[in-house]
């Protein structure tokens, strides 16, 4: 295993090495592989670079100096292409940093590439960008999982100790686990969307993939925090996380969700939750079945409000400003055939449904309906988390899929997202730790689920799980 | 009733008048709301539209939708923005964000000078867009070979006003916007100025026969002016009776105002109804004033128009040119004035006739010159001339006024010189005696001649009749 | 809830300035169906009491201080943009008024 952002951060700031030097070992490590895995979009050697001797002078300290940080595409990162993997933002340079860059940058990192994703982050396999699928580390006739599989499979690959993600549906979570890292999918407001480009904005946010808890709770310590440009970021510093890993889980009572260890679960995915419960109890937890009975309403709410809001989030790419520009005899020509033309399949079906669900005779029975579900799912969680401190699932159905096992399907590849959308309704926070591998031997994630602003005792259960398979 | 209209026609007219929000910056985002800047000088991320850019709500456009509201007499609710879907390169989100069936401001009127009160439905908040140039084909947007769009005014705070439908002439539209316009300035909220686009009027025109349901109606735009108002809703009315009489029916649509050709004309027709899909905008959360600030914005409200005439009114003899004086802003003027001992009756004809702004001229010295024409020692015409002094530079009416040689004629001087004009004309005051009041401008005349003009026309009169009766 | 139609597919795809070729709208029409199909069992849900939830976080009121701040550089803007004339965003005609 390679060293992580703690060690590198560590060995930076003791002088015992350099940052340039440490740049330079992820890059051959990326040019070794990424040809064939395809995790990056771009690799900003040269910005790298820049950013690495910056730190060996002394100019940019912070907890992060020094560690090789890979952003997906869909982060704004001024001057730098910024992409969505889609035609239709080829070649963009956004005039401006999204602000968890800004905070990655004040802490030190060093930004070495942008990460492949599907399409404006609509997928679960990574099989959907324009520029071509990233393949799993561990089997590369496998997906890393998606939308962010570029990162997961940047961090799983060694060429980057951490990378960002984004997280609609479980956009972060179930890559990592599919990819057998840590990813964390904090509570709704608690990093901040300024400049992550959006595609469903009740629901996405920015997390980290890292190959260790503590390196995600040291990222989420940098880049977590009111931002005054988002409204809906929550009003409070970042929580302290760091500090509460080794406290241990005796007596934290944790709830092993019954709804989502049910149909369509793979056996040796059940065993490897079921054995990360027994860890915990082992480690003096009350484990419990817990109920959330309205988390299998989860996917229909889910795919009808997140394509909704991506209907109109993904209007403006009209050829007028910004982008690509297919010309026509008149404007709504010109727009019809940029559109036709820039975005993929997956993009214009979610575009469609959301369009519809929305549409004058049909909001009542799908958005407005969808809506009122999420209401139930939120109660159910609340409901729960007066039993139990922290929710236990399964983070994806399955391990790792076959490239091109899915694509013809949409509704199949949605079926990936179940464990992971409810807590994308409930703005929760939830995180894919992972938890050894399945009969296949590729990785399998546990994910940890926690109420709003619940990531100190989220975290403390994960690193209770990291130390159990030590 | 406009005198306009046939027998046995009603006229119902509700308007929509759009207004820019006299903020620093514009509703969303920190780029400057002014007019008039270099095309796309005052654009960020945000009022661009760029990915990943997110909105922020100014509370100052919150702050003076309230007074506006609260000035309309309206209710302060808790509100929420939608985001309103419809495709058009002003916009460059391809959405506009505004207020939809939770306004800040709902059920309020407004008191016209002539009594009547319209109704006010709504007055709620939302963002404007950018604008457009067409170029070639005589700048016609339908002939034109393309259009240049610039966003300054993309974003700048906007409040829709909606009346109720109850106007019912095309003169009560005007009057309507006229107080509109007075309670918009008195409020701060706007400068309200139709010729730079800072408010912009819609009107919703159908006829009906008397006593029958609303007919259906036409929403005119492109109203550039309050004289372009009251010629379309006239003209329009005069064809909409027509197409009843001929047995047809009225297509609802919206019309075009043509200023050059006095008509208006129908819109060019769209393939499909529209359909906003609007939905709760996910960047934004909701506005609940509470007590304390809803108070705030209550002690700051101004005395708004129709108060300020009633108080005028209570306080001068005539109420002619009440309005207009108040329209003027001078009200305060005459009022203090009137206070400081001066003549009510000659305050209100100045303030109408002859002020149209206060400049210089104080409470203090337009008083004093009211008393200066009641006790004789100026005329009507020299007060005029001190008055025009007194609001450019200011100063003492009685230094002006002896400046010109306006000195005060005392009555034994003017005596004197009428009794020397007597004896020199006794035929006349013959004629006078015999009651032939012909010979009081004869003697006038001599008066004046031999006072330069300096003696009070009325007054000399006067002094005849005694003499002539003695 | 209402099946979806080809020609509702249709209608959408122009709403959404999507242009679609037959066998894209006869794929698309079946796609969608199946997702749909699927958010039926909500359908068994007795939600009529239960308010909808827009958003996550109970946050209310928050405001900037209207207070003007950094423009971009637009030349930097207009450089990314597809075409330009006279510092403005040039774009065919416009056909039809705004709404």
């Amino acid at each position: 295993m390679a060293a992580t952002a703690q060690e590198i951060a560590a060995a930076i700031a003791a002088g015992q090495r350099r940052a340039v030097d440490v740049l330079d070992e992820h890059l051959a490590a990326i040019g070794a592989r990424d040809g064939e895995l395809h995790a990056f979009n771009l690799v900003t050697t040269e910005h790298a670079r820049a950013d690495a001797e910056a730190v060996d002078r002394g100019e940019r300290p912070g907890p992060l100096a020094g560690v090789p940080v890979a952003l997906k595409d869909n982060l704004c990162t001024r001057g730098i292409p910024t992409t969505c993997s889609s035609r239709i933002l080829e070649g963009w340079r956004p005039p401006y940093d999204a602000t968890v860059v800004t905070r990655l940058r004040d802490a030190g990192a060093v930004l070495v590439g942008k990460t492949n994703l599907d399409e404006f982050a609509m997928g679960s396999s990574t099989e959907n960008s324009a520029f071509g699928a990233t393949r799993n580390p561990h089997d590369v006739t496998r997906v890393p999982g998606g939308s962010s599989g570029g990162s997961a499979a940047a961090v799983a690959a060694g060429f980057a100790p951490v990378a960002l993600g984004s997280d609609t549906g479980g956009s972060i979570r179930q890559p990592a686990a599919l990819c057998g890292v840590v990813g964390v999918k904090p509570t709704y407001g608690a990093v901040s969307r300024y400049g992550l480009i959006a595609f469903a904005s009740s629901l996405d946010q920015i997390g980290p993939f890292t190959t260790t808890v503590a390196d995600a709770a040291l990222v989420l310590e940098v880049i977590a925090g009111h931002d005054p440009m988002d409204s809906t970021s929550i009003d409070g510093p970042a929580p302290s996380l760091l500090e509460v890993l080794d406290h241990g889980v005796d007596g934290l009572r944790v709830g092993v969700v019954r709804e989502l260890l049910g149909e369509g679960i793979a056996p040796d995915v059940r065993a490897r939750t079921e054995a990360a419960a027994e860890a915990l109890a082992a480690a003096g937890a009350k484990v419990d079945e817990a109920s959330v009975p309205a988390a299998i309403y989860g996917l229909s709410a889910y795919y009808l409000i997140a394509p909704s809001e991506a209907s109109s989030n993904l209007a403006r790419y009209d050829g007028v400003r910004y982008g690509l520009r297919v010309d026509a005899a008149n404007t709504a020509e010109m727009n019809t055939a940029t559109r036709t033309a820039g975005f993929g399949p997956e993009v214009k079906r979610r575009i469609m449904l959301g369009t519809y669900a929305l549409s004058s005779g049909y909001y009542d029975a799908y958005y407005g309906k969808a809506q009122r579900v999420r209401t139930l799912i939120i109660r159910d969680f609340q409901a729960a988390y007066e039993q139990f401190d922290v929710l236990l699932s399964p983070t994806s159905p399955t391990t790792a899929f076959e490239l091109g096992a899915k694509t013809a399907d949409p509704l199949s590849m949605y079926m990936n997202d179940v464990c992971t959308i409810p807590s994308n309704l409930s703005g929760d926070p939830a995180m894919s730790v992972p938890y050894g591998a399945g009969a296949d031997g590729l990785p399998v994630g546990v994910q940890v689920m926690a109420p709003a602003l619940g990531e100190p005792v989220m975290f403390r259960v994960a690193a209770a799980l990291e130390r159990s398979l030590a | 009733m406009s005198e306009g209209m046939r027998n046995g026609w009603e006229l119902v007219v509700g308007l929509e008048v759009h207004c820019e929000l006299a903020t620093q910056t514009k509703i969303f985002c920190g780029c400057r709301n002014v007019f008039g800047a270099p095309p796309n000088t005052n654009i960020c991320p945000v009022c661009l539209g760029l990915p990943g850019s997110l909105p922020v709500l100014n509370e100052e456009a919150v702050h003076l939708a309230m007074r506006l509201g609260m000035a309309l007499g309206c209710s302060v609710e808790p509100s929420i923005f939608h985001r309103k879907n419809y495709f058009y390169p002003d916009m460059p989100k391809d959405y506009q964000v505004s207020q939809y069936d939770q306004p800040i401001n709902v059920d309020g009127s407004i008191e016209l000078a002539d009594g009547s009160v319209v109704g006010i439905e709504r007055a709620h908040l939302e963002e404007d867009t950018g604008k457009s140039t067409h170029v070639g084909g005589g700048g016609r947007i339908n002939e034109a070979e393309r259009s240049l769009v610039d966003y300054n005014r993309a974003g700048v705070p906007l409040v829709e006003i909606v009346s109720r439908p109850d106007i019912t002439s095309a003169e009560q539209a005007k009057a309507y916007v006229n107080e509109l316009r007075a309670i918009l300035l008195a409020t701060g909220a706007s400068d309200a100025k139709m010729e730079e686009g800072s408010m912009r009027v819609d009107a919703n025109v159908s006829v009906r026969r008397r006593g029958e349901p609303l007919g259906t109606r036409c929403e005119i735009k492109n109203l550039n002016s309050v004289r372009s108002l009251v010629r379309a809703i006239e003209y329009e009315a005069e064809r909409q009776i027509d197409v009843l009489q001929a047995g047809e029916r009225i297509v609802q649509e919206t019309r075009h105002w043509d200023e050059a050709g006095g008509r208006t004309r129908p819109g060019r027709s769209k393939e499909e109804a529209e359909d906003y899909r609007y939905f709760p905008e996910p960047d934004l959360v909701p506005v609940e004033p509470d007590d304390a600030w809803r108070q705030r914005v209550r002690d700051e409200l101004p005395l708004l128009p129709a108060a300020r005439r009633a108080r005028l009114a209570t306080a001068v003899p005539a109420t002619a040119g009440v309005a207009l004086v108040v329209e003027r802003g001078l009200d305060d003027l005459v009022l203090d004035a009137i206070a400081a001992g001066g003549d009510p009756g000659r305050l209100l004809t100045h303030a109408e006739h002859n002020v149209l702004e206060a400049g210089a001229l104080t409470a203090e010295s337009f008083a004093a010159l009211s008393r200066m024409e009641v006790d004789g020692a100026l005329t009507a015409t020299q007060a005029k001339t001190v008055l025009a002094e007194l609001v450019l530079t200011g100063g003492d009416p009685a230094a002006i006024a002896a400046t010109h040689g306006f000195e005060a004629l005392d009555e034994s001087y003017l005596a004197t010189t009428l009794d020397a004009i007597i004896a020199e004309n006794p035929e006349a005051f013959e004629k006078l005696k015999a009651g032939d009041g012909k010979v009081i401008g004869f003697f006038t005349g001599q008066v004046m001649k031999a006072t330069q003009g300096k003696a009070d026309g009325k007054r000399v009169a006067a002094l005849l009749q005694e003499k002539a009766k003695s | 809830m209402p099946e979806i139609t080809r020609d509702d597919v249709a209608h959408v795809a122009r709403l959404a300035r999507l242009s679609l070729t037959e066998e894209e709208l006869d794929l698309f029409t079946g796609q969608l169906a199946a997702v749909l199909d699927h958010a039926r069992d909500v359908e068994a849900l007795d939600v009529a009491d239960v308010a909808p939830t827009a958003h996550p976080l109970p946050l209310r009121n928050v405001l900037r201080a209207d207070v003007p701040g950094p423009s971009l550089d637009r030349d930097e803007v207009l450089a990314a943009a597809p075409a330009v004339e006279d510092d403005r965003f040039a774009v065919p005609p416009v056909l039809g008024e705004e709404p």
